[in-house]
């Protein structure tokens, strides 16, 4: 659930660049913009970190911000951009961990194997189709909260989760996978 | 690809990675502001590197060259 959009005197006191309402909009956030985090990322000691650089990133951008605007989507598409730079910068994990989380109602017919295989091949995608396909199809979030985070318009996300789909089809494929 | 195709793959990936929602860490257990603060702080006094060999190099290129400020200040 997002968090509640703070007092305008609070937004206009941080984007002149006062630490106090900076930290009571930390305060407020910060939660939230970890939940978002982990979303994309999906490992919780990274989304911490990535949660820190995101409002690091926030405050040396104050001077930027409309406090007529809204301060959370703002945030989110800083974090978003932050997550995304994480994941360009790690590369795809060609083993995965022994306690791959289960699916809340799984599927007798996908085998344990199967989910590592495309678990993997996702981890293989463009980092900029596996952000769209993972909020879009995995956390189920609306399309046009994921365009306004990405910074691209809703028709477009559709498009880059669809080309995540194509490709990691593809990938199955040459593996031998039908799915 | 048809849609059945699509689907099919979608309802592959949700098996595979489940909502974050499900993780057990999936709300922040603890409060980020120290490392925060800590951040702020560090970058505070921060100098990058490229600035600290500038302006070496600028007091040696004025120290050693003395009748250049007038180029350097006209260049400013």
């Amino acid at each position: 659930m997002p968090a509640l959009e703070p007092a305008t005197d609070v937004l206009q006191q941080f984007s002149r660049g006062n630490v106090d309402a900076f930290e009571s909009l930390f305060r407020q956030h910060q939660g939230y913009v970890y939940r978002w985090i982990l979303r994309i990322v999906r490992d919780p000691a990274v989304a911490e970190d990535v949660t820190v650089e995101t409002f690091w990133r926030i405050h040396r951008a104050h001077a930027r911000f409309d406090p007529s605007r809204s301060f959370e989507a703002w945030a989110r598409r800083i974090a978003t951009n932050a997550a995304l730079d994480h994941l360009k910068s790690t590369r795809p994990q060609s083993e995965l961990p022994d306690d791959l989380p289960q699916p809340a109602l799984p599927d007798p017919g996908i085998s344990r194997e199967l989910r590592e295989k495309t678990a993997q091949a996702f981890g293989r995608l463009p980092p900029k189709l596996r952000i769209a396909a993972t909020l879009a199809v995995i956390e189920e979030q609306p399309y046009q909260e994921i365009a306004e985070a990405l910074g691209i318009s809703a028709g477009a996300v559709k498009l880059r989760v669809f080309r995540a789909v194509r490709m990691l089809r593809k990938d199955l494929k040459r593996q031998g996978i039908e799915p | 690809m048809t849609t059945h195709d699509h689907e099919r793959i979608e309802h592959l990936l949700k098996q595979a990675l489940p909502a974050t929602s499900t993780l057990p860490r999936a709300t922040l257990q603890r409060d980020l502001w120290p490392a925060l603060r800590q951040r702020l702080e560090q970058g505070a006094v921060a100098v990058p590197w490229f600035d600290w060999a500038l302006l070496t190099a600028l007091v040696l290129w004025v120290a050693l060259f003395p009748r250049a400020i007038p180029v350097l200040l006209y260049h400013l």
